[in-house]
């Protein structure tokens, strides 16, 4: 078991080495000198040598790539473009705020999908199977940005329930615990909820049923237990893969808000990254994938950690 | 089965968008934007230029298909092969195949897409290019645990025993295998991969105005949701009937091939 951990945390280097060089990459594979996508359009040749050097632009690749390593390693993400401040401090404040609507989105999202997956697996075959299925492959399906606008249509134009954009009264940026500010959540971590939700409930669905058509579920009733018993039973077998599923899922939200966030002007990474792209600021797109990559890995590792704790006899390689 | 007529139905009108399609996709008047559905000669209205909705809603199947599916296409190439490869020669091969691929698989893929084709700049192609590094992983993943599992059976041993090269076991025995499971697989993610691909459009990351493309229209549209909400929802409706029915399509091969992955 030791082993298998050590074995496992271990194997989290390389992968984390792969990806921040895919990161590091990213600059690279911009068209043009890489010089010319992390600098303003109107930089002064003081600012060109200064970044060339800061960069290490003129040094081998490798050198680069370890210079680049290190300071991000210090929380040193460079500077963005358009703004001059450092990068690090805006992810870290941006992933707040996804943060908040991934969680609560996951929550919803989770809960809802895992009853959704569980009476349809419980009642297999039957209209509710399918009607729930069919939820199910409807929120797999949905473009997410679409029913983001389509929640807005309804909820904000026609009805006028709540607010369309923004995290806060005034566009504030700043999150304080108030309705006025819970308002402006509702909507997006509502749309976001809608991914992991088709995912969880076809998952769940497909491990009630297969721990259903077991033999020992057979052998449980006829040895008298009741439902509630064998419900404990369906449980304790499904939880191992179906947190996994959930461990997966809650980072896909992280890393995928961008959409959503463009949606509602909610002020979070995803937002950030829309920002960094329509401004070409590389720095800030190479800083902010950096960190949400670095989080889904850590992430992977967390989720099959506690897999193997749960259910011991999974010991991959 | 009616999903797939809906797609044949929307590929079809694609294809032949020019012979049904009512009016010219690109030119707008001023005097008649954004009006609602049922007006007489825009059945669907007109977008924020004047131009007729339901004809761009036809030519934008066009390019919509071809961004969402091209890239699925090209990954299911290239990763069936990475994929058979690495189960195939095993070894320090399979290492190097299948590590690197554990990195791509490391990120979101939502968030692949974005970081590459932000880095790359807007267009077509780059999107493709995008999208097709982020379904890479899956299949290869796919088509290489099923490759190890078949190169193992008894009679690619009787192949080998026979005199048979490693070309032909790969031809007849593996890709007869891998080909059916792996296909099967990528039918499924034709609907993340359209999803994607007009998202991207929808952020600005794919095709350009004044082009007719689902996600770019409801990228545009978005604007007028306060005036016309119906006609501003329409190519996100239409992004969700493909997807849908890609996926019941894809679920339905799966049970009928009785492939399980």
């Amino acid at each position: 078991m030791l082993e298998y951990l050590l074995k496992r945390i271990f194997y989290v280097v390389p992968i984390g080495l792969g990806v921040s060089l895919v990161c590091f990459g990213l600059v690279h594979i911009a068209p043009g000198d890489p010089l010319v996508s992390v600098l303003p359009a109107d930089a002064s040749l003081e600012l060109q040598e200064q970044m060339r050097s800061a960069y290490g632009f003129d040094k081998p690749l490798p050198y680069q790539f370890a210079l680049w390593i290190w300071r991000a390693i210090n929380g040193d993400l460079g500077y963005s473009i358009a703004t001059g401040r450092p990068v690090a401090p805006e992810v870290w404040r941006a992933l707040g705020n996804t943060f908040m609507v991934a969680v609560l989105a996951a929550a919803f999202g989770f809960l809802v999908g895992s009853v959704l997956g569980f009476v349809a697996g419980y009642y297999r075959g039957t209209w509710i199977d399918r009607a729930s299925s069919a939820l199910a492959v409807a929120g797999i399906s949905l473009p997410h940005y679409w029913l983001g606008m389509v929640l807005v249509i309804l909820f904000s134009v026609q009805l006028n329930w709540l607010p369309a954009t923004g995290a806060g009264p005034g566009g504030s940026a700043d999150w304080v615990w108030n309705w006025e500010h819970v308002r402006h959540l509702i909507l997006p971590a509502l749309t976001m909820s809608v991914i992991p939700l088709g995912i969880v409930a076809r998952s769940v669905r497909a491990l009630v049923s297969d721990i259903l058509s077991q033999e020992f579920v057979e052998a449980l009733r006829a040895k008298g237990l009741s439902e509630a018993g064998i419900f404990a039973h369906i449980l304790k077998n499904a939880a191992p893969t179906g947190l996994a599923v959930m461990g997966l899922q809650l980072g896909y939200l992280l890393g995928g808000s961008i959409l959503i966030e463009t949606v509602f002007a909610w002020p979070g990474s995803g937002f950030l990254l829309g920002n960094a792209i329509l401004q070409r600021d590389l720095p800030l797109l190479q800083g902010t994938i950096l960190v949400l990559a670095m989080f889904f890995v850590t992430l992977n590792l967390l989720v099959d950690l506690v897999q193997t704790w749960l259910d011991p006899r999974i010991k991959r390689g | 089965m009616a999903c797939l007529v809906v797609l044949a139905i929307i590929l079809l009108a694609a294809i032949v968008a020019p012979l049904i399609a009512p009016h010219d996709p690109y030119r707008g008047s001023m005097i008649r934007r954004l009006r609602p559905i049922g007006t007489d000669g825009y059945p669907l209205g007109t977008d924020e230029l004047g131009r007729d909705m339901l004809t761009r809603l036809i030519y934008g199947g066009r390019l919509s298909l071809f961004i969402g599916i091209l890239p699925v296409l090209n990954a299911f190439v290239v990763g069936t092969f990475l994929g058979v490869l690495a189960g195939f020669a095993g070894g320090k091969t399979n290492m190097t195949i299948m590590r690197t691929i554990d990195v791509f698989y490391a990120f979101p893929s939502v968030l692949l897409a974005i970081a590459i084709s932000g880095a790359l700049g807007a267009g077509i192609f780059n999107s493709i290019v995008s999208l097709t590094i982020v379904f890479i992983p899956p299949i290869a993943r796919v088509a290489e645990s099923v490759t190890t599992q078949v190169r193992n059976l008894d009679f690619v041993d009787a192949a080998r025993a026979s005199g048979a090269g490693a070309f032909t076991i790969i031809r007849v025995h593996i890709l007869g295998n891998v080909l059916g499971p792996v296909f099967v697989y990528a039918t499924g993610l034709v609907s993340v991969s359209m999803i994607l691909a007009s998202g991207l459009s929808f952020l600005g990351l794919g095709t350009k105005p004044p082009e007719a493309e689902w996600g770019l229209m409801l990228n545009t549209l978005r604007t007028a949701i306060y005036v016309q909400p119906l006609v501003a929802a329409l190519p996100g409706a239409m992004i969700f009937a493909v997807s849908i029915c890609f996926n019941l399509f894809s679920d339905g091969l799966r049970s009928a091939m009785d492939v399980k992955l």
